[in-house]
């Protein structure tokens, strides 16, 4: 054997092989650079969002009014609160993973355990937060009408105080009916009916002297503009082409479509970091309870999973910031 | 791998809930602004956005920071590591945003004032 072995006479020496430079293991490098070439990706994302946004900066949905829920207290407008407690949870989760690492360091499978538990908690929590904040978006709160342009209008009243849909609309008999596939033989589906059609809207929009319409366009101090009783009347007859109520890739009652395209695109494409992420640490949570590493002599893999747990939070710092701040 | 964390034990988990109090802290900090909105900040202007905006973003890096530091264990890495990591980061990343919100800019001031109707 001794014969094969090729000796260059350099080791030891700089460039003499089996150098580790950056004194981190090939696993933790490889987590390392795959955060970097996501955290490029999510970039591209939120760049992407500041282009549109800028693109429409004179006419972008303000956020204080689209995300005003709170678990419980419904009809409270709470702008902000509860994206606010969702960061926390994250952040806080991501105190429990940086825990459960640092007693993985002190060979402390108990705590490991527990911590990783809390970890895993958080995440769930977070999820279904987003889920929740979804489901309201998804759903709407007033209600608007299009116009052919594809712009909101947005009803108010007297005080300025937003009006739905459902509070304006009059019901009017002979309006059409949803077609079914029983009355006509080569019929799958038709266009789903919207709870309030345009003329009814219309018909209580004329009734109620008092209601103004808001439109899309931003004024000088960053409110959407307000126009006359004439300038409403004149907008909803000669523009407006159907309600919309709530938010899809396709109609956003609060204003441009491409903002719900981005808020459902990057923060699901965040969730679905979460949700891999609350994936990725159940798996280590089991190995770490069955004693994998305790055997390995090692909680690296913990340090690692944490590595991507907390870049998922990094991540939620900065659509916190864009999505619902700035 | 030996890790430089294992030296200091006790100060660890230390460190940890300081960077918790001051990510609690800045976090707070931005939804109470982003609930006031004090006038004097949205109608200060610096590099054509609010000064609001600015502190926002500003307050954004600096949590940034402390989680890539602290609980992502960067300021333990060698140099190296950490210059391969934040310095290409950061460098393709201010470069992207640059483009992408000149050239949005560029296309809102041609909605505005060039002939091409989009709102009709």
């Amino acid at each position: 054997m001794e014969a094969t072995v090729v000796r260059t006479g350099t080791e030891g020496k700089t460039w003499g092989g089996g150098n580790e430079p950056l004194k981190a293991s090939y696993g933790k490098m490889m987590m390392w650079f795959f955060i970097l070439s996501d955290a490029l990706t999510f970039s591209g994302f939120l760049a992407a969002y500041g282009f549109s946004r800028f693109k429409f900066i004179d006419s972008w949905p303000i956020a204080d009014e689209v995300f005003t829920h709170f678990p419980f207290l419904h009809g409270v407008d709470a702008p902000m609160y509860y994206v606010a407690l969702m960061t926390f949870i994250l952040i806080f989760s991501s105190v429990t993973m940086v825990l459960a690492v640092d007693a993985g360091h002190h060979m402390k499978k108990g705590k490991v355990t527990i911590y990783m538990f809390l970890t895993i908690l958080g995440g769930l929590v977070f999820v279904g937060s987003q889920a929740w904040e979804w489901k309201n978006f998804i759903s709407g709160e007033y209600g608007a009408v299009t116009t052919k342009g594809g712009n909101i209008l947005q009803f108010i009243d007297a005080e300025g105080e937003r009006v739905a849909l459902s509070e304006i609309a009059v019901p009017i008999a002979g309006e059409r009916v949803e077609h079914e596939a029983n009355n006509g033989i080569w019929f799958d589906a038709g266009k789903d009916l919207p709870t309030y059609s345009l003329e009814e809207v219309k018909a209580g929009f004329i009734q109620n002297e008092d209601l103004l319409i808001r439109t899309q366009k931003l004024t000088e101090d960053g409110q959407k503009t307000i126009l006359s009783r004439e300038e409403s009347l004149m907008k909803l007859n000669n523009e407006a082409v159907g309600t919309v109520e709530g938010a899809n890739l396709v109609q956003n009652e609060y204003g441009a479509p491409l903002f719900a395209d981005f808020f459902f695109f990057i923060t699901g494409f965040h969730g679905f970091h979460v949700f891999s992420g609350v994936i990725i640490n159940i798996i280590i949570f089991f190995n770490v309870i069955i004693g994998t590493y305790e055997r390995r002599g090692s909680y690296e893999m913990v340090e690692k999973v944490g590595l991507y747990w907390h870049f998922v939070d990094l991540v939620w710092v900065f659509v916190f910031t864009f999505f619902y701040l700035v | 791998m030996a890790h430089d964390t294992t030296h200091q034990h006790g100060s660890a988990t230390k460190r940890i809930w300081t960077v918790f109090a001051i990510l609690s802290v800045v976090t707070i900090v931005e939804v109470v602004f982003g609930i006031l909105k004090p006038a004097f900040l949205t109608d200060t202007y610096l590099l054509g956005m609010r000064l609001l905006n600015w502190i926002f973003i500003i307050l954004t890096i600096y949590k940034a920071y402390y989680i890539a530091w602290a609980f992502m264990h960067l300021e333990h890495e060698t140099k190296g590591l950490r210059r391969a990591i934040v310095w290409t980061s950061i460098f393709l990343i201010s470069y992207l945003i640059f483009i992408l919100l000149t050239e949005g800019g560029y296309i809102h001031d041609i909605y505005q004032t060039g002939h091409v109707a989009w709102d009709f």
